[in-house]
């Protein structure tokens, strides 16, 4: 009787389903950090500051990229190879820009004397804890852009194809994923002055 | 195609680098586990004894300890009292993260969760390896900072700045203190892939017939600690990696207005060290439940096979594993009562700290039912499982003591913390841990373990336990701070003189019967007596595989589960246990659907691989159905 029934199936992918038991300790890691900035900043000796404009052109290009991703993703479900290489081709540039972007924010906050080590002022650790939250992240766009460059060169050698998306659904997931963590952030850290 | 001809396939001759090294079946990676955290509990223990020298008799020169120590750490046959505080806090990293999470949790969750659900392996038999070996080599790094010139980290296993954050606050503030930091950083990496795997094996890959209701509460325990970890280890890596930044770049997140003996006033400022310890204490007490839920599922297991009885209030336990869970989120600022926090901020820890009371007197209350009139079997892990109800009671009962800031702002930083801990968490999740290993030697191994040595191994442990810890909460009662060297220049604690030879030599005791258990581990595993396939009569899953301890675990098919784990002393059947993949006769149509139907289910409508959450949740609820 029981050899005749089938083995119980797996509901998703392990793969899968490991990169957003993956996703949520990165999400912890992020409120483990925003959490110690509101902690810190209810301690007083606190220095409020705008954030640089460039910040508000990162979240445009990481939202654009999230659009090419989903381009990339619907190309591969439908077994457009072109498509895909397009697709994956603007999210890495996109994302690169992403990270320059960040880069001029910081050296914009340099220049306002804004540094990631303030000797000296005390207050102007929230400049730190800024620089601190954006450079964890971008650790993890840093490594997105390392995982659609394997996707990218994937695509080449035909491993990615409407018949084998779980590797491209997989970057997908964590692009948006790490796409709307920055959107998040920037809310946080726009909106932090008036807590 | 069936699946044991897939498995057979896949599968390809072992060598001995691939099965006992680079091994990635889950047995023997818990093996892998457990004989790396007996060692680490070896080394750990041996660090204990050696303080417990220097307060017992501080006035004594030791030979041995300069012999082992060398001169530097050690001069004269005495400890230096800078490498007290080091072996102290070594003692406490080893004990807590080394061996009762890794040792415990790496241990049994990679041997029990594929077994008991009925799972050929972990979802990731690959990442489970890495697992092992970042453990490794987290391990190998730690003990290596006791090699260095400046000696291990020496601020306490919490690492709270300025000490940790300072590389020249102290010798131990260095080199050893960058060597733990990196070990901690690893560890974090092997416990969250771990964890991973864990929670991803328990929810994608029971067998037929294994609905959630129907876990054996070991699976439950580890499958929640496996979340606690995943939520919480996180956070102390964000706490670490600010800290990073103090030690290495001199940010200031956690130094402020430093004057620091010839270097003078230091220029970080602006920092907050109570914020580290917030970030700390949010792994910190979760880290607690970490230890101690593998032992309590551990322990309800052992306590239903060894009463014969069906575990009380199997609902109640999975209910009280979840509140504990989720409790230990909310209560970690009872660490803090003394750092000048809000009274109210603390009145909210208090109740909350309070509330865990409830479903940890749950258990207890339902070990002590289930054992209430039950046919008894005394073996050698049902003694250690009721070892653990003691420790569990004696130790939770001074927690309600501790969560009462009140009470906490006087006892804070005394021996009645030390005495705490140790019983509730040390000993409790140590007892579950040997209870483990008593039970499931035979499993490990395919031998039993000798008994009697078994008998003398829990006595004395037990005797020695409590004599070594429930003074000190007479001690702590009496004000006697932790942490400190000798009490030599303080006359009014001369009083506690012999208290403390007697918990020394009660130390000393325990730790030879350690080595009466390390003599029946590792000789049993060559010459103990042949243990057959169910040699304790228990229902779970891993009772029904072969012998032969084979990759894959079942030669043919998956057992399907058809009751619960706890069917002892049914009446309705004429054994005191019934298996859980014993069909009852006539019923396999009503609890499964036919094949047929589900086929045809599917077929219409296929399966993408874009799951969503909601869907996943929606399948794990709905009552199992095949």
């Amino acid at each position: 009787m029981t050899t005749q029934l089938q083995e119980r199936k797996a509901t998703v992918n392990p793969k899968k389903f490991s990169l957003w038991l993956l996703l949520l300790g990165i999400l912890m890691l992020f409120s483990g950090l925003t959490s110690a900035y509101i902690v810190r900043k209810g301690d007083g000796n606190w220095f409020d500051f705008e954030l640089p404009p460039i910040f508000m052109y990162s979240t445009i290009i990481v939202l654009l990229s999230s659009l090419t991703m989903i381009w990339a993703y619907r190309a591969a479900k439908r077994d457009d190879i072109t498509g895909i290489k397009i697709g994956l081709a603007a999210t890495i540039i996109l994302g690169t820009a992403f990270v320059i972007s960040q880069y001029i924010g910081w050296v914009t906050l340099s220049d306002q004397g804004l540094h990631f080590v303030n000797p000296k002022y005390g207050d102007r650790v929230s400049a730190s804890f800024l620089i601190a939250i954006a450079a964890i992240h971008l650790v993890h766009i840093l490594a997105g852009i390392v995982y659609l460059i394997v996707m990218f060169i994937n695509t080449f050698r035909f491993k990615i194809h409407k018949k084998n998306t779980l590797q491209i659904s997989m970057c997908n997931t964590y692009w948006h994923f790490v796409g709307f963590l920055w959107v998040y952030l920037y809310m946080f850290l726009y909106f932090a002055p008036d807590f | 195609m069936s699946s044991s001809v897939a498995h057979a396939e896949h599968h390809h001759k072992e060598t001995f680098l691939s099965k006992y090294v680079f091994s990635m079946d889950h047995k023997m990676i818990s093996k892998q586990f457990l004989i790396t955290g007996i060692i680490m509990g070896v080394i750990g223990m041996a660090m204990s004894i050696a303080f417990r020298l220097q307060l017992a008799y501080p006035d004594t020169s030791f030979p041995i300890l300069e012999w082992f120590f060398g001169s530097k750490w050690a001069p004269d046959g005495k400890l230096d009292a800078g490498y007290y505080m080091a072996l102290v806090t070594m003692h406490g990293t080893i004990m807590v993260f080394y061996v009762l999470t890794a040792g415990l949790s790496g241990t049994f969750a990679n041997l029990l969760l594929p077994l008991q659900i009925g799972a050929r392996d972990m979802a990731s038999p690959f990442m489970n390896m890495l697992s092992y070996w970042f453990f490794l080599l987290s391990s190998i790094v730690l003990l290596s900072s006791l090699f260095v010139e400046t000696g291990p980290a020496s601020g306490g296993w919490t690492i709270y700045p300025p000490l940790s954050a300072l590389p020249k606050a102290m010798p131990g503030s260095g080199m050893g203190m960058t060597l733990w930091l990196t070990a901690i950083v690893l560890f974090i990496v092997s416990s969250l892939l771990g964890g991973i795997n864990y929670i991803s094996t328990v929810l994608n890959m029971r067998t037929k017939g294994m609905s959630m209701t129907r876990l054996p509460l070991t699976v439950w325990a580890l499958f929640l600690t496996a979340v606690l970890g995943l939520l919480s280890f996180p956070v102390l890596l964000g706490g670490g990696l600010l800290l990073l930044f103090d030690r290495g770049f001199g940010t200031s997140f956690y130094l402020s207005d430093i004057y620091l003996g010839s270097a003078g006033a230091l220029e970080h400022t602006g920092g907050s060290p109570i914020l580290f310890q917030h970030l700390f204490w949010f792994l910190g007490h979760p880290e607690v439940y970490i230890i101690i839920m593998p032992a309590l599922g551990i322990t309800s297991e052992i306590i239903a096979v060894n009463s014969r009885k069906p575990i009380f209030g199997y609902t109640a336990m999975v209910i009280s594993l979840m509140g504990i869970a989720f409790l230990s989120f909310i209560v970690w600022g009872h660490h803090m009562f003394i750092t000048g926090m809000n009274p109210l901020l603390g009145a909210v820890f208090l109740v909350t700290t309070l509330i865990i009371a409830v479903p940890s007197a749950v258990k207890t209350f339902n070990y002590l039912a289930t054992l209430w009139r039950g046919n008894i079997r005394f073996t050698n892990a049902m003694m250690f499982a009721i070892g653990l109800v003691s420790f569990f009671i004696s130790g939770g009962l001074t927690g309600i003591f501790l969560g009462n800031a009140t009470l906490d702002i006087q006892l804070h930083d005394t021996y009645f913390v030390v005495g705490h801990f140790h019983i509730v968490m040390g000993c409790a999740a140590i007892f579950g841990m040997l209870a483990g290993i008593y039970h499931w030697f035979p499993k490990m191994f395919g031998r039993m373990m000798n008994k009697p040595l078994g008998y003398i191994h829990f006595w004395f442990t037990f005797i020695s336990a409590y004599l070594v810890f429930f003074p000190m909460h007479f001690m702590g009662l009496a004000g006697v701070p932790r942490r400190y060297y000798a009490f030599t220049l303080l006359p009014e604690y001369g009083v506690w003189f012999d208290v403390n030879v007697v918990m020394t030599l009660a130390a000393i005791l325990g730790g030879i019967a350690q080595i009466i258990f390390l003599y029946n581990f590792f000789s049993s595993i060559f010459i103990g007596k042949r243990s057959g396939t169910n040699p304790w009569q228990a229902n779970t899953l891993e009772w029904t595989t072969p012998e032969e301890r084979i990759h894959g675990n079942w030669p043919g098919e998956i057992p399907t589960v058809y009751r619960w784990a706890y069917d002892y002393s049914n009446p309705a059947y004429e054994e005191d246990f019934m298996m859980q993949n014993v069909p009852d006769e006539g019923v396999e149509e009503e609890l499964f659907e036919t094949p047929k139907t589900k086929i045809n289910k599917t077929s219409k409508k296929p399966k993408t691989e874009a799951v969503t959450l909601f869907t996943l949740i929606k399948n794990w609820l709905k009552p199992n159905t095949i």
